[in-house]
């Protein structure tokens, strides 16, 4: 198991960040999910605990009390020294279904002359590849994903989108996301997903994991209008690969 | 039932918070002024996690269909029961058919009506504090019912209480946030000692200010967020989260507030001045 210099800091009074190095790594959110569940299975959990972690940060917040940071950063250090592999819980792989059709992906002529590709061949970038959950936040259920190839990599638009629909598939820089909820965005949008990301009527509102794995693959309109409809009804579209 | 005649600007259900599912991307809400809308709660024995209603400035106009009592806390809206003027702060009998309405706005932001028992909307994972798309409405509009229950036997303990005052001029207690040594040190003197206002874009999710810092390119990766954090854009321009606040950013995170001063600027707005003072 790799071991990497962390650094803790004060976040206010009843939370702490701990940073590993400024890197973009699987290998490194792997460290940091075994030290989350370490974390928790040491009693930082329930309802007086909550852990956020995000590319290379996990932020652990008290929702009771204040913290002592002197105290808890050395603790914190103890047991990352002590932490141990194998209760973590094993990432999963999702594929879900995209429709490229030009109806959604109301940027895709304007990416291909950005980017000199054809749509067929962005298409075939975006779903070529395997992307790592690396963080959920900005809005409920939407996951940060990184692994993009070099070629899909475009600027945000120059000025966001008022209105920007639910489900839409968007790249900006090095990432691309699935939009959870009607929202303003300025993400360049190449398609729709038709899955439902985050439904706050579960138990567990959002079958994704950070350190989770996603590929995307290719519907046609008709097949997109199908899911949305067994969406609807809640049929379970999702498929899982472990 | 109540009924929403009018809908006033802003008008919430809100309770203290939704926790637990932060990791997941989900705002922690809840009352904006934390103290206020438990001081409203407390005057009538409700447990802490009632839900109360949250008015921002203009008040709407609400038709109760049972009786109850309800307290009245947080900002003066100046409250009228059936067009007479009441006391702010305080507790009042309400029966069947009363008609609760707001006037001038006479100081702060944020009011809270609490009723006994608390509002009875939906609870979404584990809270009624209204947040869009986490509950169906982020506001009350016109038309809309909210259920509670009747009460009419309550012994009123409490009947006023004295607010705590509301300066004019706001000074926001933070400690170091997680990138403050990106700032240079021009950069802490004047964050210490100039004087903010207030932008127009203040609401439940955040509180953008109109002074800037001068620009920075520290890059980062999107890390964790929470109320009362003070995120830099790279442009300089500061943005305090709020309770609806986004759990996690990409900007430079340079303060982060206490609890308390989160509580107090909840009850500013646009245009007022604020300054920001290092926790001891």
């Amino acid at each position: 198991m790799n071991s990497y210099p962390i650094h803790i800091k004060p976040f206010g009074k009843s939370a702490v960040l701990v940073e590993w190095p400024f890197e973009i790594d699987p290998k490194i959110l792997d460290d940091i999910l075994t030290f989350k569940d370490y974390l928790k299975l040491k009693g930082y959990s329930g309802e007086e605990w909550e852990i956020v972690a995000a590319y290379n940060s996990l932020a652990l917040i008290n929702n009771k009390k204040e913290i002592k940071f002197e105290e808890i950063s050395v603790r914190l250090r103890e047991l990352y020294d002590q932490r141990e592999e194998g209760v973590k819980k094993e990432p999963r792989h999702w594929r879900l279904p995209v429709c490229y059709d030009l109806e959604f992906g109301i940027d895709l002529e304007e990416l291909s002359q950005q980017i000199g590709k054809t749509i067929e061949q962005i298409i075939t970038l975006h779903t070529s590849v395997t992307y790592t959950v690396y963080g959920i936040g900005f809005l409920p259920g939407f996951l940060y994903l990184g692994g993009i190839p070099k070629d899909l990599e475009t600027p945000r638009k120059a000025s966001p989108r008022l209105h920007v629909r639910k489900g839409s598939v968007g790249l900006a820089r090095k990432q691309t996301g699935i939009y959870p909820q009607d929202c303003p965005g300025g993400w360049n949008i190449i398609g729709n997903c038709p899955v439902p990301i985050f439904d706050a009527q579960k138990e567990n509102p959002c079958f994704v994991r950070v350190g989770d794995t996603v590929s995307f693959y290719s519907i046609t309109r008709a097949q997109f209008d199908l899911h949305t409809i067994q969406a609807e009804v809640g049929i379970d579209l999702l498929t899982k690969e472990s | 039932m109540l009924k929403v005649v009018k809908s006033g600007f802003f008008t919430s259900i809100q309770d203290n918070g939704r926790y637990g599912y932060r990791h997941l991307g989900v705002p922690v809400s809840g009352s904006m002024d934390q103290p206020a809308s438990r001081l409203a709660n407390a005057m009538l024995e409700n447990p802490e996690e009632a839900a109360v209603l949250e008015i921002t400035m203009s008040g709407p106009v609400l038709e109760f269909t049972k009786d109850t009592w309800i307290a009245i806390a947080g900002a003066n809206l100046s409250p009228k029961l059936n067009e007479v003027d009441i006391d702010n702060h305080s507790v009042h009998r309400i029966r069947s058919g009363d008609r609760l309405a707001f006037g001038k706005h006479i100081d702060g932001l944020r009011g809270y009506v609490a009723v006994k028992g608390g509002f009875d909307t939906p609870e979404v994972l584990k809270s009624r504090s209204f947040y869009k798309p986490i509950t169906e409405k982020d506001h009350l509009v016109a038309g809309m019912e909210v259920p509670y229950k009747e009460v009419t036997e309550f012994e009123v303990k409490i009947s006023h209480v004295i607010p705590s005052e509301i300066h004019k001029v706001l000074k926001l207690s933070a400690g170091p946030g997680p990138e403050f040594d990106i700032l240079d040190d021009n950069q802490k003197e004047l964050l210490f000692n100039q004087s903010f206002t207030i932008a127009m874009e203040n609401n439940r999710m955040a509180y953008q200010l109109q002074e800037t810092l001068g620009s920075h390119q520290h890059p980062m990766l999107t890390s964790a967020t929470m109320p009362g954090t003070v995120q830099m854009t790279p442009g300089g321009k500061l943005i305090i989260l709020m309770r609806d606040g986004q759990t996690t950013g990409g900007y430079p995170r340079i303060l982060q507030l206490t609890e308390d001063s989160v509580n107090k600027l909840a009850q500013k707005t646009f245009g007022d001045t604020l300054y920001f003072k290092k926790e001891s």
